[in-house]
């Protein structure tokens, strides 16, 4: 494993492990250059998942302060929790449930096909789908997703079957155990699905992909990657010209670091991105690092979501099993006749008894609340994810009064629903209360969204520097030599889970970048 | 929560205790412990009154109630009351306030303290007057973790827990619906 010292200007430093930071400090160093990256959560393996929602929760979870503002209910329920992501090795691909989707031609040009909707601030993105495909089929390729590359697609749970049967029902044609990174036979090293039904937990056999098993071990073991768990980047510094030359972090005994940089990517998933670049202020660049058309922190979207439970007579037991294999397509097209602009997918979910305590509707008491428990065994559950729109009041802002313990301001989360959004989600609670009521159900609760797991557009793409931050390679358009490599660079949402294109984009600016670097051009 | 079998030694009610469960708690006080014959369990309070154990105790089945449920889970979901107030005054004073607040809505309109208002209909409605109040606020919030995290509960919901260490589903079931 290699060692980096931290004067060493030569590398690329990647601020964060997740699925794209992980993805890209792995893809550089399988290209030979070398990389630190700088993790500010703890690397926990394999064999330390816990199968217990709670305390797996405080094992992985950012935790650390945040705040919130905005009329979404997520403000009022959980004013300090904004998002449920990880700070780990790994990041929130330890947590997520491995729903890999591409994104459809007309999502990358939304303001050419929806035009001009009112309040949302939409513009197309500087890449089409033709020009990631090659990239898609790579990361399909690499993170085994089932129904691509000849895998096969993953058995059906009990939850899936009711979805199945429901939807199948109402005449829905696209349903199938969906296109998912996770292992329906072993592959790559890795075995294949246990059907544990903690995948959200983190998966104890390791069929499900997350950079922290998946590809990390990868790029260490080519000698050319050094990751540095619980390293917190708190500042990007950059010299007279304007280029960056390194970060200021605080390493696992609190110890403040300085480790120089030829390149450095940011990869801190759309909150703490925005919030470093903003925290990175200075004479030069006073409204914060790549700032200059004011959008850092803007456009911050968390996608259309929300779920359906029902309530069957006879147990579903829906927790048995993967979380997530189960996908009904039928209305993530583009269908302004529904009344809104973009669509939605319909996914499985379940939450084990504890979460569903929480989140099935947080704040509530009494027996209405605790009938629906009564029924936990009964139930089965879809999570709804469309497409939201970008609107610039939507923001990652710095709290001038909370400040975390290194005393830098804590990002503030603003939300409010479009329109368009709230007459989505109306429509797909109806669809998926129609899904399960064609299958018997004797109750169904369309439920709240929880804190976001999907945190997108904070840092978005754009052809003009004057409409976004960073151009079609995540490379901003202030500063040559500093990137971004996560989910906050999407320019729009679409209506598909974002890692499968967070991970593409990763893979073709390591290419990009790796390029830059050999032509000495960055 | 400490497991005492009051079903064996002494376990008889006394004639006070009978007249206490006569007027509609499950639960006696009897100096500084609660007892509860019907589940056998008993449960020493230190730094809160007991009477006011008692009262959260109500008052934690009436904002989650579960039929099945024994009172002991509701029980283990609000002790921790009772140690944070031996070290934080201004949690026990929270309690106690807010306890007493509502013993005294409850004698104001059905003439008794709260755990002995009869229907909980009327221990709801007495419950929604408070449920802005920072008291109410934090023993219900607590509550969620408290209550439905306790391992014990989970079998009588149906939910099995952790599923690894015993082979996964992959052979025990994750496809076994049959009534579809
Ligand atoms: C429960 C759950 C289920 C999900 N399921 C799916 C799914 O099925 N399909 C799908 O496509 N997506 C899913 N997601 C979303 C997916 O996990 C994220 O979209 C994706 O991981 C985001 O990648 P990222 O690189 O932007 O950030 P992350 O993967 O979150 O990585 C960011 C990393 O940066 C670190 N970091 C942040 N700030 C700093 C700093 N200042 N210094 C150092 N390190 C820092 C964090 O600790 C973290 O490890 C799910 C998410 C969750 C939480
Ligand atoms: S269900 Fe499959 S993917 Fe999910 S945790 Fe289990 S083995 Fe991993």
């Amino acid at each position: 494993m290699a060692k980096f010292d931290l004067n060493d200007d030569s590398v690329v430093v990647v601020v964060g492990s997740g699925a794209g930071g992980g993805t890209l400090a792995t893809e550089l160093a399988l290209k030979g250059v070398k990389v630190v990256c700088l993790e500010a959560g703890k690397r926990h393996e394999i064999e330390d998942f816990v199968n217990d929602e709670w305390a797996s929760f405080a094992q992985l979870a950012w935790a650390d302060m945040r705040t919130t503002s905005g009329s979404w209910r997520v403000s009022r329920d959980f004013p300090n929790l904004p998002a449920w992501i990880v700070k780990a090795v790994g990041g929130s691909t330890v947590h997520w449930a491995g729903a890999s989707l591409r994104f459809q031609e007309h999502e990358f040009k939304t303001r050419t096909v929806y035009g001009d909707v009112k309040g949302a601030n939409l513009l197309d993105w500087p890449i089409t789908l033709a020009e990631l495909e090659p990239w898609y089929a790579k990361a399909e390729d690499r993170m085994g997703v089932t129904r691509t590359n000849g895998i096969a697609g993953l058995p059906g749970n009990n939850n899936f079957k009711v979805l199945e049967a429901g939807a199948t029902k109402v005449g829905c044609k696209e349903v199938h155990t969906g296109r998912m990174a996770i292992n329906s036979a072993p592959r790559d090293g890795r075995g294949s699905c246990q059907q544990i039904g903690f995948c959200f937990q983190g998966c104890k056999s390791g069929a499900k992909w997350s950079t922290l098993y998946a590809e990390i071990p990868k790029g260490e073991a080519t000698g050319k990657l050094e990751v540095r768990p619980e390293s917190y980047v708190v500042r990007i510094e950059h010299d007279a010209t304007g280029k960056v030359t390194g970060v200021v972090y605080h390493d696992a005994s609190g110890q403040m670091q300085r480790q120089k940089a030829r390149i450095v990517a940011v990869a801190g998933n759309s909150i703490e991105s925005p919030r470093l670049l903003l925290n990175s202020e200075s004479s030069k660049y006073p409204d914060g690092l790549a700032n200059s058309s004011g959008q850092v922190g803007r456009n911050y979207m968390r996608h259309m979501t929300g779920s359906v439970y029902g309530v069957f007579e006879k147990p579903v037991r829906m927790w048995r099993g993967t979380t997530m294999a189960g996908i009904v397509r039928d209305e993530a097209g583009h269908d302004p006749k529904r009344g809104f602009v973009g669509g939605y997918e319909l996914e499985t979910l379940s939450l084990g008894l504890p979460f569903m305590a929480a989140f099935l509707d947080p704040g509530s008491w009494g027996r209405e609340f605790t009938t629906a428990l009564d029924s936990y065994e009964n139930m089965a559950g879809m999570w709804i994810v469309g497409e939201d729109m970008p609107q610039g009041k939507n923001r990652i802002t710095l709290d001038k009064n909370a400040k975390d313990k290194y005393g830098l301001p804590v990002a503030n989360v603003y939300f409010d629903d479009h329109p368009n959004d709230a007459a989505m989600r109306s429509h797909a609670y109806a669809k998926g209360t129609a899904i399960y009521d064609a299958v018997g159900a004797t109750r169904t609760f369309p439920t709240t969204p929880y804190p976001s797991t999907h945190n997108l557009g904070t840092n978005r793409m754009s052809e003009k520097p004057r409409d976004g931050v960073v151009n079609k390679y995540g490379q901003a358009h202030d500063v040559k030599n500093l990137f971004v490599s996560d989910g906050s660079q999407f320019t729009t949402g679409g209506a598909e889970n974002p890692t499968l294109t967070i991970v593409a984009l990763a893979l073709r600016q390591a290419d990009y970048i790796a390029d830059q670097m050999s032509k000495n051009i960055v | 929560m400490q497991e005492q079998h009051t079903r064996d030694p002494g376990a008889p009610a006394d004639p006070g205790r009978r007249a206490f469960l006569a007027s509609g708690a499950a639960i006696a006080v009897t100096g500084s412990a609660l007892i509860h014959a019907g589940e056998a369990w008993g449960m020493e309070v230190k730094n809160l009154k007991p009477e006011t154990m008692q009262t959260l105790i109500r008052m934690a089945r009436d904002i989650y109630p579960h039929d099945r449920l024994s009172d002991r889970y509701y029980a283990v979901a609000v002790k921790g009351y009772d140690e944070k107030a031996g070290s934080d005054p201004a949690t026990k004073k929270m309690i106690e306030d807010g306890v007493a607040a509502l013993n005294a809505a409850a004698k104001k309109k059905y003439g008794v303290p709260y755990a002995q208002v009869g229907w909980e209909a009327q221990r709801v409605a007495l419950l929604k007057e408070q449920q802005k109040t920072k008291f109410f606020q934090t023993v219900r919030s607590n509550l969620v973790v408290g209550l439905y995290n306790q391992k014990e509960v989970w079998p009588l919901f149906g939910y099995e827990g952790e599923s690894a260490s015993k082979g996964c589903y992959i052979n025990r079931g994750f496809n076994d619906i049959a009534w579809l």
